[in-house]
């Protein structure tokens, strides 16, 4: 019997229909078919979803910094439905890594019950992190956000609509499922875009100025890497040199009805040997995994 | 003879499993909302199939618990819950008795999803759909945000009758 009068009946212990505070649905890929192709190296295939999954889940963590802090309501909501989404292909993209080639997963203490994709989020250090550069800097206006989300959305829109043909069934699942959701954050991104850039002096000002933070690092993510290049050639991944003509094209379009020049800056060089996708990142990086790692590194036998 | 003592189990379990409704929106059955893809029983186990709407959907880890706990009141021991991502959820699986059910409790349903495959346009005007206020039946809407309250909604404003209302989004 549940006592209606106590709101923490049910709660804590209890019987088995009860349950609140999180569940033990753990493994997010339960019950899909996770067989690596022929031809296809694991190593490579994890090394991949690695790079991709760490895009996702660091700028996914950018973006939820907003939530309670976005200009407006609505803004607020959207933005940390972006990070939801962002979050969500992440979990399923380190799952895919871990699936193909468990040593990537960080070993934690014996009789952990931390799941893997998870101990790829919280327990790796900065150098064994993928991503490309661009999603690693504060948003320390409004103006960044949007720069930021226009060239990070148009580049993965870009990625995923090709990755939908992937020779890896999970990946090209993920792919197909992904292409629906940034195709939504990219029209968010493309309408502030115009917005601010139309709007007063000061949101164009300020517009420019994110326009400026982020242009540095758009070379990056179109440079192919090593694990790339064997993803394109064995047909599991992506060459990201293959759309940089297609998201110039499309930031062009924002840009010109946007009436905004494209920013007279420097590429950001490597750092020593390599960029993002080698481990090497900015500083903004090591802050921000502090944050994000601290509650679940501090408890390894934490259950949530 | 597995046949004949598993199907009333089979029936019993597809029954049970079309009755769970979404954590989110209460008024809709998984089966209504197209996320219910598979019941199977074999050996007294069941296997239930379903699949997320959105990548990071949180409702995923409620649905499967009140799956598998409905299932264990109904006398089934072994419950299973498997997630299938091909092919991707649409809002057009959503059922007839499903929209009704959305627009009886003020929410407005997802008209024809976009056509899947090849490059998404890019669109920077709000996207244009034909609605109609749940509350008033007027056509006079206004989109306020693409994002809503969970992953699959979008917020309007009804411009006759000025209340707000959620919109199901088309994927």
């Amino acid at each position: 019997m549940t006592d209606h009068d106590n709101a923490y009946e049910g709660l804590l212990g209890g019987d088995d229909s009860q349950w609140a505070f999180g569940t033990d649905f753990e493994d997010p890929l339960a019950g899909v078919d996770t067989t690596i192709a022929d031809g296809v190296d694991p190593a490579g295939l994890a090394a991949y979803c690695l790079m991709l999954g760490d895009d996702a889940l660091v700028y996914s963590h950018r973006l939820s910094q907003w939530a309670s802090n976005a200009p407006d309501l609505e803004d607020d909501i959207a933005l940390a439905n972006i990070a939801l989404d962002l979050l969500g292909q992440a979990r399923l993209l380190l799952a895919r890594a871990a699936a193909a080639d468990p040593t990537v997963v960080p070993v934690l203490p014996e009789g952990s019950p931390v799941p893997a994709e998870d101990a790829l989020a919280f327990f790796r250090d900065e150098a064994g992190f993928r991503n490309v550069r661009l999603v690693e800097p504060e948003d320390a206006d409004f103006g960044v956000t949007v720069a930021r989300l226009l060239l990070f959305s148009t580049y993965r829109l870009a990625l995923l609509e090709r990755l939908r043909s992937s020779n890896d069934t999970v990946l090209a699942a993920i792919a197909t499922k992904g292409v629906k959701e940034v195709a939504y954050h990219r029209d968010y991104a493309a309408r502030w875009f115009l917005t601010l850039a139309q709007g007063t002096d000061e949101s164009r000002r300020r517009l420019l100025a994110g326009l400026a933070v982020v242009w540095p690092l758009r070379a990056e993510l179109f440079e192919t890497h090593p694990v790339e290049a064997t993803a394109a050639e064995e047909a599991f991944g992506v060459d990201p040199a293959v759309v940089a003509d297609e998201v110039d094209l499309l930031l062009e379009q924002v840009l010109s009805v946007s009436g905004v020049e494209r920013p007279d800056v420097r590429p950001t060089g490597p750092l020593g040997r390599g960029a993002g996708r080698d481990g090497r990142h900015t500083e903004a990086m090591g802050r921000m995994l502090a944050e994000m790692q601290v509650v679940a590194r501090a408890h390894p036998q934490g259950r949530w | 003879m597995t046949t004949t003592r598993t199907a009333p189990a089979l029936e019993t379990a597809k029954r049970v499993a079309a009755q769970v409704t979404d954590p989110e929106m209460p008024m809709l059955t998984l089966a209504d909302l197209g996320v219910l893809r598979d019941v199977a029983v074999e050996d007294d186990a069941v296997t239930v199939t379903i699949t997320p709407t959105y990548s990071g959907c949180p409702a995923m880890a409620t649905m499967r618990d009140d799956l598998v706990h409905r299932l264990l009141d109904h006398g089934f021991d072994d419950v299973r819950v498997r997630v299938a991502l091909t092919p991707a959820w649409s809002s057009d699986w959503i059922s007839e008795r499903g929209r009704q059910a959305l627009r009886d409790h003020g929410l407005s349903a997802p008209g024809p999803a976009p056509a899947a495959g090849g490059p998404v346009p890019l669109t920077l005007r709000p996207t244009r759909r034909d609605l109609a206020c749940p509350r008033c039946g007027s056509s006079a809407t206004a989109v306020t945000s693409e994002f809503g309250p969970t992953a699959c909604k979008a917020m309007y404003r009804c411009e006759d009758c000025l209340e707000p209302f959620e919109h199901v989004k088309e994927i």
